[in-house]
């Protein structure tokens, strides 16, 4: 279980994170969910320790992030596995040393043992007959089943994911956002998604958390999402023309006053 | 200046972080033996085809020059092997090594950093500084071995020059390249270079890997990599034959 106690982050001037508290459950798929530069990254960014936060806390299972020493820091860091948007495979290596990487970098698992435990989450994620291909030649959605496959080979307590979906076409979407949540309850590990995709939203959001201008706007499951009369919360959900009516009958809202409000808040 | 000092503290702090939790000594191995790979025997060829010609050229115009007759033909041999122990092998070498080696290694980290491969790294808990520039430091190690081969081939292609241009005899070319002969210019030649190498290795890392934006700065980065790279090969060269030459 992470726990995140009033955290606040600023860029120069900038308060990008403004006291934002909650609890991302173990055995769960947590998203973070928000508009363009509503800060989902940045208090991403901040749990996997790349920022730092100003003030508040983020406890991992009890360990306050803030109090471990260097070392302690460092070895929480191998309990984490990652996805990244790009998914950041290294591509001077093929999908099988990737997938090894972190076994050989901190396990003392030898080449028989670690060939077996990545052909056997190779296969986890659907991925065969990839082992010796370079990430440039294979798809993006192959790509980031190397990258969960990375993130998950040494059973790592923490998986985070920052745009999983992000560049693949609805249908591998779907596939790896069902391979995310199987993934999660399978090795009861505590999942956390930054997303705007409101198919994974409905899909997988055991819990959501919904950020708008750096602040904790609301928070729920995918079923309470659908119910919620909170405008922000409507406006992002429906936020398609495809959802017109829909959008308009639970605001009861003028569309041209809706649009209005949006430009203002471009501007 | 405030922000050229800030620099400068950020490549030490670098340097230190380098040598701080190191990888894991199977995996360390393995990426020493590709940069060894890449930087060193991959510049071979270069570095070669350089020397040889840059010899032959002293050897030429050092030629040309000697229009007194009273001057021995020698002389040919013995600037030869001046200019290229002292200077061309060891400095000008490592002004193309900064454009061979340190734009790769300039681009790679800093593609690595635009892709979010150093970021992955270092949620992993990887000490990336240390995994990425420590293999190309311990590369650069053998960089005296480099240059001994261009200092060869460099007297090598002033022998042919001069001999086979007609302007010195074979014989007299030997006694050119023994006359004078200093050991320690070898001494100095061979720890200037160990410098450069060492800076051929920190300063394009550096520029790889605090680089910031995307594709066009990678390339942006590269570039002032080489410039710096050189500029601070030059300084440092005045500096060491100051203190152990003059």
């Amino acid at each position: 279980m992470i726990e995140i106690k009033d955290i606040e982050k600023s860029f120069g001037d900038t308060k990008v994170l403004k006291g934002i508290s909650t609890t991302f459950e173990t055995g769960k798929t947590n998203l973070i969910i928000g508009r363009s530069g509503s800060g989902k990254t940045v208090m991403l960014k901040t749990l996997l320790g790349i920022h730092t936060p100003d003030t508040g806390s983020i406890s991992f299972d009890g360990r306050i992030y803030s109090e471990l020493t260097r070392d302690e820091k460092r070895s929480l860091r191998t309990e984490i596995g990652m996805v990244f948007q790009g998914s950041a495979l290294f591509d001077s290596m093929n999908v099988e040393d990737n997938v090894a990487f972190p076994l050989k970098m901190f396990t003392n698992k030898r080449g028989r043992e670690i060939k077996d435990r990545v052909n056997e989450v190779l296969e986890r994620v659907n991925l065969v007959d990839a082992n010796y291909k370079f990430p440039n030649e294979i798809s993006g959605g192959m790509q980031k089943r190397v990258a969960i496959a990375r993130a998950i080979v040494n059973n790592p307590k923490y998986l985070f994911c920052d745009e999983p979906n992000s560049g693949l076409d609805p249908e591998t979407s779907i596939l790896i956002d069902e391979l995310i949540q199987e993934i999660t309850r399978e090795y009861d590990i505590t999942t956390v998604i930054n997303t705007h995709d409101m198919n994974s939203v409905l899909q997988i959001g055991e819990k959501i958390v919904f950020l708008k201008n750096g602040i904790k706007e609301w928070e729920g499951t995918n079923e309470q999402i659908l119910e919620t009369r909170n405008k922000s919360i409507v406006e992002f959900v429906y936020s398609s023309e495809l959802f017109k009516k829909v959008r308009e009958s639970l605001l009861g809202e003028d569309e041209e006053e809706r649009k209005q409000d949006l430009n203002i808040k471009d501007e | 200046m405030i922000k050229a000092l800030n620099q400068i503290g950020k490549y030490f702090l670098m340097i230190k972080e380098v040598f701080n939790k190191p990888t894991k000594w199977s995996v360390m191995k393995s990426l020493i033996l590709k940069e060894i790979d890449d930087l060193i025997i991959g510049s071979m060829g270069i570095v070669a085809f350089i020397s040889f010609f840059i010899g032959g050229v002293v050897a030429i115009q050092t030629a040309l020059n000697l229009t007194n007759p009273l001057i021995p033909k020698s002389l040919i041999a013995f600037a030869t092997r001046q200019s290229v122990i002292l200077e061309f092998a060891p400095t000008f070498i490592s002004i193309i090594m900064a454009g061979r080696a340190g734009s790769y290694i300039t681009s790679s980290i800093g593609t690595m950093r635009v892709t979010e491969q150093i970021d992955a790294l270092e949620v992993m808990g990887v000490n990336a500084v240390n995994y990425l520039i420590f293999p190309k430091i311990v590369a650069f190690t053998l960089y005296p071995f480099v240059i001994a081969i261009s200092m060869f081939l460099g007297i090598m292609g002033g022998w042919l020059a001069g001999v086979y241009g007609g302007f010195v005899g074979s014989d007299q070319f030997l006694v050119g390249i023994q006359t004078d002969f200093i050991p320690f210019h070898v001494f100095y030649a061979f720890l200037k270079t160990f410098v450069f190498g060492m800076l051929l290795a920190t300063i394009p890392s550096f520029h790889g890997f605090y680089m910031k934006g995307g594709a066009l700065e990678v390339g942006k980065a590269s570039t002032t990599s080489f410039v710096w790279t050189s500029v601070v090969i030059i300084t440092v060269n005045y500096i060491i034959t100051q203190l152990l030459l003059s």
